[in-house]
Protein backbone atom coordinates (compact mmCIF):
# COMPACT_ATOMS: atom_id res chain seq x y z
CA UNK A 1 0.00 0.00 0.00
CA UNK A 2 0.96 3.76 -0.90
CA UNK A 3 0.39 5.46 2.50
CA UNK A 4 1.67 8.45 0.94
CA UNK A 5 -0.96 8.04 -2.03
CA UNK A 6 -3.64 7.61 0.66
CA UNK A 7 -2.80 10.38 2.79
CA UNK A 8 -2.07 13.37 -0.34
CA UNK A 9 -5.92 11.41 -2.01
CA UNK A 10 -7.74 11.99 1.65
CA UNK A 11 -6.30 15.25 2.25
CA UNK A 12 -6.61 16.82 -1.34
CA UNK A 13 -8.83 14.79 -3.63
CA UNK A 14 -9.57 16.34 -7.33
CA UNK A 15 -12.07 18.25 -8.14
CA UNK A 16 -13.80 15.43 -9.94
CA UNK A 17 -13.79 13.61 -6.60
CA UNK A 18 -15.83 16.11 -5.34
CA UNK A 19 -17.92 16.59 -8.09
CA UNK A 20 -19.02 12.96 -7.76
CA UNK A 21 -19.70 13.29 -4.06
CA UNK A 22 -21.85 15.76 -4.49
CA UNK A 23 -23.80 13.92 -7.50
CA UNK A 24 -24.27 10.99 -5.23
CA UNK A 25 -25.52 12.66 -2.38
CA UNK A 26 -27.65 14.81 -4.46
CA UNK A 27 -28.83 11.56 -5.69
CA UNK A 28 -29.60 10.15 -2.52
CA UNK A 29 -31.32 12.80 -1.42
CA UNK A 30 -33.95 13.01 -4.31
CA UNK A 31 -34.30 9.38 -4.79
CA UNK A 32 -34.93 9.06 -1.35
CA UNK A 33 -37.24 11.86 -1.26
CA UNK A 34 -39.07 10.34 -4.33
CA UNK A 35 -39.08 6.55 -2.74
CA UNK A 36 -41.10 8.18 0.46
CA UNK A 37 -43.54 9.90 -1.35
CA UNK A 38 -43.95 6.87 -3.96
CA UNK A 39 -44.02 4.92 -0.87
CA UNK A 40 -46.48 6.42 1.06
CA UNK A 41 -49.15 6.31 -2.20
CA UNK A 42 -48.43 2.75 -2.52
CA UNK A 43 -49.01 2.02 1.44
CA UNK A 44 -52.24 3.66 1.04
CA UNK A 45 -53.24 1.89 -1.94
CA UNK A 46 -52.61 -1.28 0.26
CA UNK A 47 -55.04 -0.38 2.76
CA UNK A 48 -57.86 0.88 0.04
CA UNK A 49 -61.21 -0.69 0.22
CA UNK A 50 -60.74 -1.20 -3.67
CA UNK A 51 -59.20 -4.80 -4.41
CA UNK A 52 -57.89 -3.88 -7.55
CA UNK A 53 -55.65 -1.25 -6.07
CA UNK A 54 -54.59 -3.34 -3.33
CA UNK A 55 -53.41 -5.86 -5.63
CA UNK A 56 -51.86 -3.49 -7.85
CA UNK A 57 -49.49 -2.52 -5.00
CA UNK A 58 -49.26 -5.42 -3.65
CA UNK A 59 -47.86 -6.77 -6.80
CA UNK A 60 -45.39 -3.45 -7.39
CA UNK A 61 -44.11 -4.37 -4.13
CA UNK A 62 -43.24 -8.31 -4.71
CA UNK A 63 -41.62 -7.34 -8.51
CA UNK A 64 -39.73 -4.57 -7.24
CA UNK A 65 -38.54 -5.86 -3.38
CA UNK A 66 -38.30 -9.54 -5.15
CA UNK A 67 -35.64 -8.67 -7.82
CA UNK A 68 -31.83 -7.02 -7.35
CA UNK A 69 -31.53 -3.50 -7.67
CA UNK A 70 -28.22 -3.96 -10.15
CA UNK A 71 -30.56 -6.03 -12.16
CA UNK A 72 -33.16 -3.24 -12.27
CA UNK A 73 -30.68 -0.59 -13.69
CA UNK A 74 -29.62 -2.24 -16.34
CA UNK A 75 -33.56 -3.51 -16.98
CA UNK A 76 -34.87 0.05 -16.72
CA UNK A 77 -31.84 1.53 -18.41
CA UNK A 78 -29.69 -0.52 -20.39
CA UNK A 79 -32.15 -3.17 -21.23
CA UNK A 80 -34.47 -0.55 -22.19
CA UNK A 81 -32.35 1.21 -24.58
CA UNK A 82 -31.35 -2.13 -26.70
CA UNK A 83 -34.86 -3.33 -27.14
CA UNK A 84 -35.50 -0.12 -28.76
CA UNK A 85 -38.35 0.45 -26.10
CA UNK A 86 -37.78 3.99 -24.89
CA UNK A 87 -34.49 6.31 -25.06
CA UNK A 88 -34.24 8.92 -22.60
CA UNK A 89 -33.78 12.35 -23.63
CA UNK A 90 -31.88 15.01 -22.50
CA UNK A 91 -33.92 17.02 -19.82
CA UNK A 92 -32.79 20.45 -19.46
CA UNK A 93 -34.05 22.60 -16.21
CA UNK A 94 -31.75 25.93 -16.80
CA UNK A 95 -28.29 25.55 -16.23
CA UNK A 96 -29.04 21.75 -15.34
CA UNK A 97 -29.18 19.16 -18.18
CA UNK A 98 -30.36 15.66 -16.70
CA UNK A 99 -29.18 12.81 -19.33
CA UNK A 100 -30.83 9.49 -19.60
CA UNK A 101 -28.66 7.25 -17.18
CA UNK A 102 -29.54 9.69 -14.59
CA UNK A 103 -32.90 9.77 -15.07
CA UNK A 104 -32.66 6.22 -15.23
CA UNK A 105 -31.09 6.47 -11.90
CA UNK A 106 -33.15 8.41 -10.10
CA UNK A 107 -36.40 6.56 -11.29
CA UNK A 108 -35.14 3.13 -9.96
CA UNK A 109 -34.06 4.48 -6.93
CA UNK A 110 -36.76 5.83 -6.23
CA UNK A 111 -39.27 2.56 -7.30
CA UNK A 112 -37.11 0.48 -5.60
CA UNK A 113 -37.23 2.42 -2.30
CA UNK A 114 -40.65 3.39 -2.87
CA UNK A 115 -41.43 -0.56 -2.23
CA UNK A 116 -39.29 -0.93 0.91
CA UNK A 117 -40.85 2.47 2.56
CA UNK A 118 -44.57 1.62 1.64
CA UNK A 119 -44.12 -1.49 4.12
CA UNK A 120 -42.68 0.47 6.56
CA UNK A 121 -45.26 2.88 6.15
CA UNK A 122 -47.45 0.06 6.24
CA UNK A 123 -46.42 -1.49 9.16
CA UNK A 124 -46.23 2.40 11.22
CA UNK A 125 -49.75 3.04 10.19
CA UNK A 126 -50.94 -0.42 12.16
CA UNK A 127 -48.93 0.18 15.18
CA UNK A 128 -51.16 3.37 15.47
CA UNK A 129 -53.80 2.24 18.23
CA UNK A 130 -57.17 2.07 16.69
CA UNK A 131 -58.53 4.61 19.35
CA UNK A 132 -56.91 7.20 17.99
CA UNK A 133 -59.09 6.73 14.06
CA UNK A 134 -61.93 6.16 16.55
CA UNK A 135 -61.57 9.38 18.40
CA UNK A 136 -61.05 11.43 14.64
CA UNK A 137 -63.80 9.53 13.16
CA UNK A 138 -66.20 10.42 16.51
CA UNK A 139 -64.52 14.59 16.06
CA UNK A 140 -66.24 14.32 12.40
CA UNK A 141 -63.17 14.02 10.66
CA UNK A 142 -63.18 12.70 7.05
CA UNK A 143 -61.19 9.73 6.53
CA UNK A 144 -58.90 12.08 4.33
CA UNK A 145 -58.82 14.51 7.29
CA UNK A 146 -58.42 12.25 9.87
CA UNK A 147 -55.18 10.51 7.81
CA UNK A 148 -53.67 13.68 7.28
CA UNK A 149 -53.77 15.16 10.57
CA UNK A 150 -54.02 12.51 12.76
CA UNK A 151 -52.62 9.19 11.55
CA UNK A 152 -49.85 10.55 9.34
CA UNK A 153 -48.21 12.85 11.86
CA UNK A 154 -47.69 9.88 14.46
CA UNK A 155 -46.90 7.24 11.37
CA UNK A 156 -44.14 9.88 10.68
CA UNK A 157 -42.49 9.66 14.23
CA UNK A 158 -42.38 6.12 14.34
CA UNK A 159 -40.92 5.71 10.61
CA UNK A 160 -38.45 8.48 11.30
CA UNK A 161 -35.92 5.18 12.40
CA UNK A 162 -36.24 2.54 9.67
CA UNK A 163 -36.33 5.90 7.33
CA UNK A 164 -32.76 7.05 8.79
CA UNK A 165 -31.79 3.41 7.80
CA UNK A 166 -33.22 3.56 4.53
CA UNK A 167 -31.05 6.51 3.77
CA UNK A 168 -28.37 4.47 4.50
CA UNK A 169 -29.21 2.12 2.27
CA UNK A 170 -29.89 4.51 -0.60
CA UNK A 171 -26.46 6.42 -0.13
CA UNK A 172 -24.58 2.95 -0.13
CA UNK A 173 -26.56 1.58 -3.54
CA UNK A 174 -25.72 5.09 -5.44
CA UNK A 175 -22.13 2.85 -5.83
CA UNK A 176 -23.88 0.53 -8.41
CA UNK A 177 -24.87 3.80 -10.63
CA UNK A 178 -21.74 3.98 -12.41
CA UNK A 179 -22.66 0.61 -14.07
CA UNK A 180 -25.00 2.45 -16.53
CA UNK A 181 -22.67 5.00 -16.75
CA UNK A 182 -24.03 8.06 -13.89
CA UNK A 183 -20.50 9.98 -12.67
CA UNK A 184 -21.50 9.62 -9.43
CA UNK A 185 -18.76 9.27 -6.51
CA UNK A 186 -17.84 5.53 -7.04
CA UNK A 187 -17.74 5.68 -10.69
CA UNK A 188 -15.58 8.63 -10.63
CA UNK A 189 -12.75 6.62 -8.13
CA UNK A 190 -13.36 3.91 -10.28
CA UNK A 191 -12.19 5.89 -13.56
CA UNK A 192 -9.52 7.18 -11.53
CA UNK A 193 -8.52 3.50 -10.59
CA UNK A 194 -8.61 2.82 -14.37
CA UNK A 195 -5.72 6.08 -14.74
CA UNK A 196 -3.41 5.42 -11.90
CA UNK A 197 -3.84 1.60 -10.89
CA UNK A 198 -3.58 2.61 -7.19
CA UNK A 199 -6.54 0.27 -6.61
CA UNK A 200 -6.59 -0.59 -3.03
CA UNK A 201 -5.75 3.03 -2.01
CA UNK A 202 -8.75 4.22 -3.52
CA UNK A 203 -11.21 1.48 -2.70
CA UNK A 204 -9.97 2.10 0.75
CA UNK A 205 -10.84 5.80 0.09
CA UNK A 206 -14.13 4.89 -1.62
CA UNK A 207 -14.95 3.08 1.90
CA UNK A 208 -13.69 5.91 3.74
CA UNK A 209 -16.06 8.40 2.45
CA UNK A 210 -18.86 6.17 2.98
CA UNK A 211 -18.32 5.54 6.32
CA UNK A 212 -17.70 9.50 6.86
CA UNK A 213 -21.21 10.10 5.04
CA UNK A 214 -23.43 7.36 6.48
CA UNK A 215 -21.94 8.32 10.15
CA UNK A 216 -22.32 12.40 9.27
CA UNK A 217 -25.98 10.78 8.44
CA UNK A 218 -26.24 8.72 11.63
CA UNK A 219 -25.67 11.42 14.22
CA UNK A 220 -28.15 13.65 12.32
CA UNK A 221 -30.64 11.19 12.60
CA UNK A 222 -30.46 10.33 16.51
CA UNK A 223 -30.56 14.54 16.97
CA UNK A 224 -33.74 14.42 14.78
CA UNK A 225 -35.20 11.09 16.75
CA UNK A 226 -34.71 12.67 20.01
CA UNK A 227 -36.12 15.98 19.16
CA UNK A 228 -39.52 14.46 18.16
CA UNK A 229 -39.59 12.25 21.11
CA UNK A 230 -39.16 14.52 23.51
CA UNK A 231 -43.06 14.77 24.42
CA UNK A 232 -44.05 11.07 23.01
CA UNK A 233 -45.90 9.07 25.66
CA UNK A 234 -44.16 5.96 26.88
CA UNK A 235 -45.66 3.21 24.64
CA UNK A 236 -45.32 5.44 21.05
CA UNK A 237 -41.72 5.23 21.74
CA UNK A 238 -41.63 1.92 22.77
CA UNK A 239 -43.72 1.08 19.05
CA UNK A 240 -41.18 2.92 17.61
CA UNK A 241 -38.22 1.24 19.04
CA UNK A 242 -39.51 -1.88 18.18
CA UNK A 243 -39.86 -1.19 14.51
CA UNK A 244 -36.33 0.63 13.88
CA UNK A 245 -34.76 -3.27 15.88
CA UNK A 246 -37.02 -4.84 13.63
CA UNK A 247 -36.05 -2.58 10.35
CA UNK A 248 -32.06 -2.99 11.46
CA UNK A 249 -32.27 -6.77 11.09
CA UNK A 250 -34.24 -6.75 8.16
CA UNK A 251 -32.24 -4.00 6.11
CA UNK A 252 -30.15 -6.50 3.71
CA UNK A 253 -30.66 -5.95 0.20
CA UNK B 1 -86.11 23.58 17.99
CA UNK B 2 -86.98 20.32 19.30
CA UNK B 3 -90.23 19.84 21.55
CA UNK B 4 -90.28 18.23 24.76
CA UNK B 5 -92.28 15.72 22.67
CA UNK B 6 -89.45 15.35 20.32
CA UNK B 7 -86.62 13.10 21.63
CA UNK B 8 -83.16 14.35 20.69
CA UNK B 9 -81.74 11.18 20.70
CA UNK B 10 -84.23 7.92 19.53
CA UNK B 11 -83.08 4.24 18.77
CA UNK B 12 -85.51 1.72 17.58
CA UNK B 13 -84.92 -2.17 17.50
CA UNK B 14 -81.07 -1.84 16.97
CA UNK B 15 -79.57 -4.94 16.33
CA UNK B 16 -76.37 -5.07 15.79
CA UNK B 17 -73.97 -8.30 15.46
CA UNK B 18 -69.64 -9.14 14.41
CA UNK B 19 -69.91 -12.39 12.81
CA UNK B 20 -72.34 -14.43 13.77
CA UNK B 21 -73.16 -13.46 17.22
CA UNK B 22 -75.65 -10.66 18.12
CA UNK B 23 -74.21 -7.93 20.33
CA UNK B 24 -77.59 -5.75 20.27
CA UNK B 25 -80.59 -7.63 19.58
CA UNK B 26 -83.03 -5.06 19.72
CA UNK B 27 -82.65 -2.14 22.00
CA UNK B 28 -85.23 0.87 21.98
CA UNK B 29 -84.41 4.44 23.51
CA UNK B 30 -84.93 7.58 23.87
CA UNK B 31 -83.61 10.46 25.65
CA UNK B 32 -84.73 14.10 25.77
CA UNK B 33 -82.85 16.89 24.96
CA UNK B 34 -80.92 18.32 28.55
CA UNK B 35 -81.54 14.51 29.86
CA UNK B 36 -78.91 12.05 30.90
CA UNK B 37 -79.24 8.65 30.62
CA UNK B 38 -77.46 5.91 32.27
CA UNK B 39 -77.07 2.68 30.66
CA UNK B 40 -75.09 -0.12 32.34
CA UNK B 41 -74.61 -3.77 32.57
CA UNK B 42 -72.71 -6.36 33.12
CA UNK B 43 -69.73 -6.89 30.64
CA UNK B 44 -70.22 -8.00 26.98
CA UNK B 45 -73.96 -6.96 27.72
CA UNK B 46 -74.03 -4.22 24.64
CA UNK B 47 -73.15 -1.18 26.31
CA UNK B 48 -70.25 -0.18 24.66
CA UNK B 49 -71.43 -1.13 21.07
CA UNK B 50 -74.74 0.80 21.75
CA UNK B 51 -72.76 3.97 22.16
CA UNK B 52 -70.15 3.17 19.21
CA UNK B 53 -73.25 2.95 17.25
CA UNK B 54 -74.97 5.78 18.34
CA UNK B 55 -72.56 8.22 16.44
CA UNK B 56 -72.35 5.18 13.74
CA UNK B 57 -68.48 4.57 14.33
CA UNK B 58 -70.47 1.00 13.84
CA UNK B 59 -72.99 0.25 11.51
CA UNK B 60 -76.08 -1.17 12.76
CA UNK B 61 -77.35 -4.32 11.31
CA UNK B 62 -81.16 -3.65 11.65
CA UNK B 63 -83.39 -0.76 13.27
CA UNK B 64 -82.80 3.01 13.12
CA UNK B 65 -80.82 5.65 15.09
CA UNK B 66 -81.85 9.69 15.21
CA UNK B 67 -80.24 12.15 16.67
CA UNK B 68 -81.47 15.91 16.28
CA UNK B 69 -83.58 14.04 13.51
CA UNK B 70 -80.31 13.01 11.66
CA UNK B 71 -80.51 9.34 10.45
CA UNK B 72 -77.08 8.04 11.90
CA UNK B 73 -75.51 6.35 9.25
CA UNK B 74 -78.09 5.41 7.11
CA UNK B 75 -80.46 7.16 4.47
CA UNK B 76 -83.48 5.91 3.86
CA UNK B 77 -84.35 4.63 0.45
CA UNK B 78 -87.88 3.16 -0.90
CA UNK B 79 -88.46 2.22 3.07
CA UNK B 80 -84.77 0.51 2.75
CA UNK B 81 -82.31 1.28 5.14
CA UNK B 82 -78.96 1.93 3.14
CA UNK B 83 -75.22 2.43 4.76
CA UNK B 84 -74.07 6.25 4.02
CA UNK B 85 -70.36 7.13 2.72
CA UNK B 86 -67.93 7.80 5.38
CA UNK B 87 -67.36 11.54 4.14
CA UNK B 88 -71.32 12.22 4.75
CA UNK B 89 -71.43 10.01 8.38
CA UNK B 90 -68.99 12.41 9.43
CA UNK B 91 -71.36 15.71 8.58
CA UNK B 92 -73.23 13.96 10.89
CA UNK B 93 -71.25 13.37 13.88
CA UNK B 94 -70.29 17.16 14.32
CA UNK B 95 -73.19 17.32 16.27
CA UNK B 96 -72.51 14.66 18.54
CA UNK B 97 -69.42 14.26 20.93
CA UNK B 98 -67.73 11.25 22.10
CA UNK B 99 -65.70 10.57 25.09
CA UNK B 100 -63.57 7.00 24.96
CA UNK B 101 -62.97 4.84 28.10
CA UNK B 102 -58.85 5.00 26.71
CA UNK B 103 -59.51 8.93 26.31
CA UNK B 104 -57.60 8.32 22.77
CA UNK B 105 -55.99 11.87 22.72
CA UNK B 106 -53.81 12.45 19.99
CA UNK B 107 -50.45 12.17 21.88
CA UNK B 108 -48.48 14.39 19.26
CA UNK B 109 -50.56 17.34 20.13
CA UNK B 110 -50.65 19.75 23.17
CA UNK B 111 -53.88 19.82 25.22
CA UNK B 112 -54.65 23.32 23.37
CA UNK B 113 -54.10 21.63 20.38
CA UNK B 114 -56.39 18.63 20.84
CA UNK B 115 -59.18 20.65 21.65
CA UNK B 116 -59.15 22.81 18.52
CA UNK B 117 -57.99 20.45 15.96
CA UNK B 118 -61.45 19.60 14.91
CA UNK B 119 -63.04 22.77 14.58
CA UNK B 120 -60.13 24.53 12.63
CA UNK B 121 -59.81 20.94 10.48
CA UNK B 122 -63.11 19.93 10.11
CA UNK B 123 -65.17 22.92 10.85
CA UNK B 124 -62.81 25.39 8.65
CA UNK B 125 -62.22 27.90 11.57
CA UNK B 126 -59.04 30.06 12.04
CA UNK B 127 -56.75 29.03 15.07
CA UNK B 128 -56.68 32.82 16.55
CA UNK B 129 -60.29 32.90 16.45
CA UNK B 130 -61.03 29.81 18.32
CA UNK B 131 -57.84 29.84 20.48
CA UNK B 132 -59.75 31.56 23.60
CA UNK B 133 -62.92 29.34 23.16
CA UNK B 134 -60.27 26.53 24.05
CA UNK B 135 -58.72 27.68 26.32
CA UNK B 136 -62.26 28.56 28.37
CA UNK B 137 -63.08 24.74 27.74
CA UNK B 138 -59.54 23.78 29.39
CA UNK B 139 -60.08 26.10 31.88
CA UNK B 140 -63.58 25.09 32.17
CA UNK B 141 -62.35 21.31 33.08
CA UNK B 142 -60.02 22.58 35.67
CA UNK B 143 -56.89 22.43 33.15
CA UNK B 144 -56.41 26.16 32.76
CA UNK B 145 -52.63 25.70 33.57
CA UNK B 146 -51.73 22.51 31.07
CA UNK B 147 -52.74 23.90 27.97
CA UNK B 148 -49.18 23.11 26.58
CA UNK B 149 -48.51 19.93 27.93
CA UNK B 150 -48.46 16.86 25.90
CA UNK B 151 -50.66 14.07 26.68
CA UNK B 152 -48.17 11.59 27.80
CA UNK B 153 -47.49 14.29 30.16
CA UNK B 154 -50.58 14.56 31.86
CA UNK B 155 -52.36 12.16 34.09
CA UNK B 156 -55.30 10.13 33.60
CA UNK B 157 -57.68 12.16 35.03
CA UNK B 158 -56.39 15.22 33.66
CA UNK B 159 -56.34 13.57 30.31
CA UNK B 160 -59.92 12.45 29.98
CA UNK B 161 -60.66 15.83 31.47
CA UNK B 162 -59.26 17.57 27.93
CA UNK B 163 -60.94 14.73 26.15
CA UNK B 164 -64.23 16.13 27.43
CA UNK B 165 -62.98 19.58 26.73
CA UNK B 166 -61.96 18.47 23.02
CA UNK B 167 -65.54 17.07 22.30
CA UNK B 168 -67.42 20.35 23.95
CA UNK B 169 -65.22 21.92 21.05
CA UNK B 170 -67.33 20.58 18.11
CA UNK B 171 -70.53 22.22 20.50
CA UNK B 172 -72.31 19.01 20.19
CA UNK B 173 -76.03 18.42 20.83
CA UNK B 174 -75.47 15.46 22.39
CA UNK B 175 -72.30 13.98 24.36
CA UNK B 176 -71.76 9.91 24.64
CA UNK B 177 -69.39 8.37 27.40
CA UNK B 178 -67.81 4.93 26.84
CA UNK B 179 -67.19 3.82 30.21
CA UNK B 180 -65.30 6.89 31.00
CA UNK B 181 -63.59 6.37 33.93
CA UNK B 182 -63.28 2.54 33.67
CA UNK B 183 -59.79 3.25 32.86
CA UNK B 184 -58.58 5.57 35.89
CA UNK B 185 -56.55 5.73 39.03
CA UNK B 186 -59.26 5.69 41.66
CA UNK B 187 -57.83 8.97 42.96
CA UNK B 188 -58.69 11.06 39.30
CA UNK B 189 -62.05 9.19 38.88
CA UNK B 190 -63.72 11.63 40.92
CA UNK B 191 -62.24 14.71 39.51
CA UNK B 192 -63.91 13.74 35.79
CA UNK B 193 -67.24 12.34 37.51
CA UNK B 194 -66.73 16.31 38.98
CA UNK B 195 -66.84 17.69 35.35
CA UNK B 196 -69.19 15.64 33.91
CA UNK B 197 -71.79 16.66 36.84
CA UNK B 198 -71.40 20.18 35.92
CA UNK B 199 -71.68 19.44 32.40
CA UNK B 200 -75.00 17.95 33.46
CA UNK B 201 -76.34 20.56 35.54
CA UNK B 202 -75.34 23.02 32.87
CA UNK B 203 -78.36 21.11 30.20
CA UNK B 204 -75.55 18.89 28.11
CA UNK B 205 -77.89 16.05 26.93
CA UNK B 206 -75.73 12.92 27.54
CA UNK B 207 -75.44 9.38 27.50
CA UNK B 208 -73.11 7.34 29.64
CA UNK B 209 -72.06 3.99 30.03
CA UNK B 210 -70.42 3.26 33.48
CA UNK B 211 -70.46 1.33 36.49
CA UNK B 212 -70.56 4.38 39.12
CA UNK B 213 -73.44 3.97 40.63
CA UNK B 214 -73.52 6.58 43.07
CA UNK B 215 -72.64 9.23 39.88
CA UNK B 216 -75.73 7.42 37.96
CA UNK B 217 -77.89 8.00 41.14
CA UNK B 218 -77.31 11.70 41.71
CA UNK B 219 -76.80 12.70 37.99
CA UNK B 220 -79.53 10.26 36.24
CA UNK B 221 -82.70 11.04 34.60
CA UNK B 222 -83.22 7.79 33.40
CA UNK B 223 -81.16 4.38 33.79
CA UNK B 224 -81.41 1.34 31.31
CA UNK B 225 -80.54 -1.88 32.51
CA UNK B 226 -78.85 -4.04 29.49
CA UNK B 227 -78.20 -7.91 29.70
CA UNK B 228 -77.31 -9.74 26.45
CA UNK B 229 -78.08 -7.34 24.05
CA UNK B 230 -81.74 -6.45 25.56
CA UNK B 231 -83.05 -4.14 27.60
CA UNK B 232 -83.88 -5.46 31.05
CA UNK B 233 -85.77 -2.53 32.29
CA UNK B 234 -85.28 1.21 32.14
CA UNK B 235 -86.69 3.80 34.75
CA UNK B 236 -86.04 6.99 36.24
CA UNK B 237 -83.02 7.05 38.48
CA UNK B 238 -84.52 7.01 41.60
CA UNK B 239 -87.36 3.84 41.16
CA UNK B 240 -84.26 2.42 39.22
CA UNK B 241 -81.78 1.79 42.20
CA UNK B 242 -84.80 2.27 44.94
CA UNK B 243 -86.94 -0.51 43.58
CA UNK B 244 -85.59 -2.27 40.32
CA UNK B 245 -88.81 -4.33 38.43
CA UNK B 246 -86.85 -6.99 37.21
CA UNK B 247 -84.77 -9.72 39.30
CA UNK B 248 -81.80 -9.43 36.56
CA UNK B 249 -81.40 -5.90 37.91
CA UNK B 250 -81.52 -6.84 41.31
CA UNK B 251 -79.33 -9.09 41.39
CA UNK B 252 -76.69 -7.64 39.08
CA UNK B 253 -77.09 -4.02 41.55
CA UNK B 254 -76.00 -6.29 44.61
CA UNK B 255 -73.56 -7.98 42.82
CA UNK B 256 -71.78 -4.36 42.23
CA UNK B 257 -72.86 -2.27 45.09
Amino acid sequence: MDTRFLVDFILNPPAIVWQGLLVTVAISVVAQAAGVALGLVVALARRSARRWLRFLAGTYVWVWRGTPLLVQLLLVYTGVAAAGFYRYPDIVLGPLVIAGPMQAALLTLACNEAAYMSEIFRSAIQTIDSGQSDAARALAMTPATAFRWIILPQAFRIVLPPLGNEFTLMIKGTSLLSIIGVREFFGTLQDINSATFRTFEIFLYAALCYLFLTTVLGFGQRWLERRMARHEAPAAKLAAARLSRRSLLGAQR
Amino acid sequence: MSTRTEPLIRAENVRKRFGDSWILRGISLDVYKGEVLVVIGPSGSGKTTLVRCMNALEPIDGGRITIGGRLMGCREHRGRMAPLPERLIARQRRHVGMVFQRFNLFPHMTALDNVMVAPIRVLGRRAPDIRQEAVDLLERVGLGSKLDSYPGQLSGGQQQRVAIARALAMKPEALLFDEPTSALDPETVGEVLDVMRKLAKSGMTMVVVTHEMAFAREVADHVMMLDGGLVVETAPAETFFAAPAQARTQQFLRSIL
